[in-house]
C-alpha cells in the first residue's frame, strides 16, 4: 500500500455504506419505500438502520483498537470482560424485574424515568473492565497479565450470571435473547442515548492511529522510540471499552463483527492502523446494516437474532478469505 | 556529537543484581564495546540507556541526566537496535523506517514532509531503494538487519546502542553492517555503544572494550589490553590463543582441549 493508497478503498467502502443504508430503508416486511409507509420507514426502519450502522462501526473500531493495543489478531472488543460485565448487569435488571424494555417478559409497570437495562449493561461492562485493569495493573500491567485478568473477571461475571439465571428460571429467555444481540427494538431514543459516548470515543481512537502503528514493534521498541506505551494502552482500552459498552447496552451482545471486520479490512487495504481504523468503521457499519436485513425479513414476522446472522454470514466468508490470503496484524 | 557519562549504574531484577556500580565515560564519536559471558549485564546496561528498565545511578548525556528528559527527548538522543527486533510482517520497509521519526512527532500529530525526506535520505544512504515498498517479511535476514539499523538512523540520535545487533548475521553481512556504523561514526560523530559476542570483531571496530562479569565491569581498555588469554580464561572459562596482527588487529582463536 502506498502512503495514501488506501484512500480509494475508503471511498469505495463509503459507497457500499450508502448503498447499505438505502437498501436497509427499502427492505422490510411492510414493503418498499412509498408515501403510505413513510411512517414505518422513519420510525421503525431508519432508527434500526442507523443504530445498526453505529453499533457495527463501534464494534469494528473497538475490535481493531483492541487488536492493535494487544498486538493479537485473535482479540475482540469483549476481551477484557466488557461483554460478561454487561451481561451480568442486564441479567440483574431482568431478574429484579426492573426492566421496562420490550425484551422483558414481566410487563410490570415501569416506574423508572429511563429504561434501566442499557444503564445496567453499560455500567456492568465498564465495571468489569475496570476490575480487570486494576487486577492486571497490580501484577505489572503487561498486556499478558491484562488478558489473563480479563479471562478471570469474565469467568467470574459469567458464573454470577449463571447463578442468577438458575435461581430465576423465568428470565432465561429474555436474557438469552439479549445475549444474542437484537436491533428489533431500535428507536431514535437509543441512537440519541449512545451517540455522544460513541462519537467521543471514536474521535479519541482515531487520533491514536499513528500510536497504534508504533506499538506494532512491541512495547520495548515503542518505548525506545519515545512512545508513551502505558498511556496509549490505557487510553485506547478505555475509549474502546466505553464505546463497546455503550453500543451493546442498547443492542445486546453482537459477536463476530469486532474480530472479523478489522481482518477483512486489512486484507483489502493494508495493515497500517491509519487505514484499518477508519476503514473498520465504515465497513463495520455497512456489514451490520446488511446483516440486519435477513435478520428481520427472512422469517417473515419473526426476528432472527442479528448475532446469529453475523456469524452465519461472516464465518464461511471469513474462512474463505483466510484461505485466499493469510491474515496477520 | 554527544558525550555520555554513566555513573554508578545499578540494575536489579527482583533480588538479582544484573548491573553493579557500572561507571563509564564515552567521548563523542567514540565506540565502546561491552563484552562478557551471557548474563554478564551487557544488555541491562544498554536497556537502561534506552529507558527500558529501572535503574539507580545516573546517565548523563550532554550535561543533562537522561532521567530528567521526556521519553520523546530521550529517544531523540539515544537510538536502540535490539538483539531480536520485532518486525511486523506486513509493514513495508519505508513505513518501518518512518517509525524512527516517532520522537519528533507530537502525540496526536502526523509525520511531516521533513520526516519523509529523512526516511528517503536514509533509504538512499543505505541503498535500500529496492526494498522500500516491500514487506518486511519478504526481506532476508541481512536485509532486515539493515532496515532495523536504517530505522535507528532515521531517529537521528547522536548515540547509537546495538545489542548483539549483528550476531545473527553471516560474516559478510556482519562486516557490511559494522562498516556502515563505523562510517557514520567517522562522518557524523555518532557515539556507539554495542554489546558483542565476537571478540575479534569487537576489538576490530571499537576503540575501547569493557569486559563485564556478573554485573561488574572487570576490565576496560584497548583490544590488546583486554583480550588476554588469562583474562578471557578467567571470566569466560575458555582456552584461547590471542594473536596480534602486524596492523594491530587482535585475533582471538579458540583452542581444542
Amino acid at each position: 500500500m502506498g502512503r495514501r493508497g488506501w484512500f480509494a478503498w475508503f471511498l469505495g467502502a463509503c459507497v457500499v455504506l450508502v448503498a447499505a443504508i438505502v437498501l436497509g430503508a427499502m427492505i422490510g416486511p411492510a414493503g418498499a419505500i412509498s408515501k403510505a409507509n413513510w411512517n414505518v420507514i422513519w420510525n421503525l426502519r431508519l432508527p434500526r438502520v442507523v443504530l445498526g450502522g453505529i453499533v457495527g462501526a463501534t464494534l469494528s473500531l473497538a475490535g481493531a483498537s483492541y487488536q492493535g493495543v494487544f498486538r493479537n489478531p485473535l482479540v475482540d472488543p469483549y476481551l477484557l470482560g466488557v461483554a460478561a460485565g454487561a451481561g451480568l448487569g442486564a441479567t440483574l435488571v431482568f431478574a429484579t424485574g426492573l426492566s421496562g424494555s420490550s425484551m422483558a417478559l414481566t410487563a410490570s409497570a415501569n416506574s423508572w424515568p429511563i429504561d434501566p437495562l442499557p444503564l445496567a449493561a453499560f455500567f456492568g461492562g465498564l465495571a468489569a473492565v475496570l476490575v480487570t485493569y486494576l487486577v492486571g495493573a497490580s501484577f505489572g500491567g503487561s498486556s499478558a497479565t491484562l488478558v489473563l485478568a480479563g479471562v478471570a473477571v469474565a469467568a467470574l461475571a459469567t458464573a454470577l450470571q449463571t447463578l442468577i439465571l438458575q435461581r430465576n428460571n423465568e428470565v432465561i429467555r429474555p436474557v438469552y435473547n439479549w445475549m444474542l444481540g437484537n436491533l428489533s427494538s431500535a428507536q431514535w431514543s437509543d441512537v440519541r442515548l449512545i451517540t455522544p459516548y460513541v462519537a467521543v470515543c471514536a474521535v479519541v481512537l482515531l487520533l491514536h492511529r499513528r500510536q497504534l502503528d508504533v506499538l506494532r514493534v512491541g512495547d520495548d521498541e515503542a518505548v525506545a522510540l519515545g512512545a508513551p506505551v502505558a498511556r496509549v494502552r490505557l487510553t485506547v482500552v478505555l475509549a474502546a471499552t466505553m464505546a463497546t459498552a455503550a453500543a451493546i447496552s442498547v443492542t445486546g451482545l453482537i459477536g463476530f463483527v469486532g474480530i472479523m471486520v478489522p481482518h477483512f479490512v486489512r486484507m483489502l487495504s493494508g495493515h497500517s492502523y491509519r487505514s484499518v481504523l477508519p476503514m473498520s468503521m465504515v465497513v463495520g457499519a455497512a456489514f451490520l446494516i446488511l446483516a440486519d436485513i435477513p435478520s428481520r425479513s427472512l422469517l417473515g414476522g419473526a426476528e432472527l437474532p442479528i448475532g446469529v446472522v453475523t456469524a452465519i454470514l461472516g464465518a464461511p466468508f471469513f474462512i474463505l478469505l483466510l484461505r485466499t490470503k493469510r491474515a496477520g496484524v | 556529537m554527544s558525550s555520555l557519562a554513566i555513573d554508578r549504574l545499578c540494575v536489579e531484577y527482583g533480588d538479582t543484581a544484573a548491573v553493579v556500580d557500572f561507571t563509564e565515560i564515552v567521548a563523542p564519536g567514540a565506540w565502546l564495546c561491552l563484552i562478557g559471558p551471557n548474563g554478564a549485564g551487557k544488555s541491562s546496561v544498554l536497556r537502561s540507556l534506552a529507558g527500558l528498565v529501572e535503574y539507580r545511578g545516573s546517565i548523563v548525556v550532554d550535561g543533562t541526566d537522561l532521567a530528567m528528559r521526556s521519553s520523546r527527548r530521550r529517544a531523540g538522543l539515544v537510538a536502540y537496535v535490539p538483539q531480536h527486533p520485532q518486525l511486523p510482517a506486513e509493514m513495508t520497509t519505508a513505513e518501518y523506517i518512518l517509525l524512527g521519526r516517532s520522537p519528533y512527532v507530537g502525540y496526536f500529530a502526523r509525520e511531516t514532509r521533513h520526516d519523509w525526506a529523512v526516511v528517503d535520505s536514509v533509504i538512499a544512504r543505505l541503498k535500500l531503494e529496492r526494498f522500500a515498498r516491500r514487506r518486511l517479511s519478504e526481506l532476508s535476514g541481512g536485509e532486515q538487519q539493515r532496515v532495523v539499523i536504517a530505522r535507528a538512523l532515521a531517529q537521528e540520535a547522536p548515540i547509537l546502542l546495538m545489542d548483539e545487533a549483528t550476531s545473527a548475521l553471516d560474516i559478510g553481512h556482519q562486516q557490511q553492517a559494522l562498516d556502515l556504523v563505523d562510517q557514520l561514526r567517522r562522518e557524523q560523530g555518532l557515539t556507539v555503544i554495542s554489546a558483542m559476542h565476537d571478540l575479534t570483531l569487537a576489538g576490530l571496530y571499537s576503540d575501547r572494550l569493557t569486559l563485564m562479569h556478573q554485573g561488574h565491569a572487570v576490565a576496560s581498555g584497548t583490544a590488546s589490553e583486554v583480550l588476554r588469554p588469562e583474562t578471557l580464561s578467567e571470566f569466560y572459562g575458555v582456552r584461547v590463543t590471542v594473536h596480534h596482527d602486524p596492523d594491530g588487529t587482535v585475533v582471538v582463536i579458540p583452542r581444542r582441549a
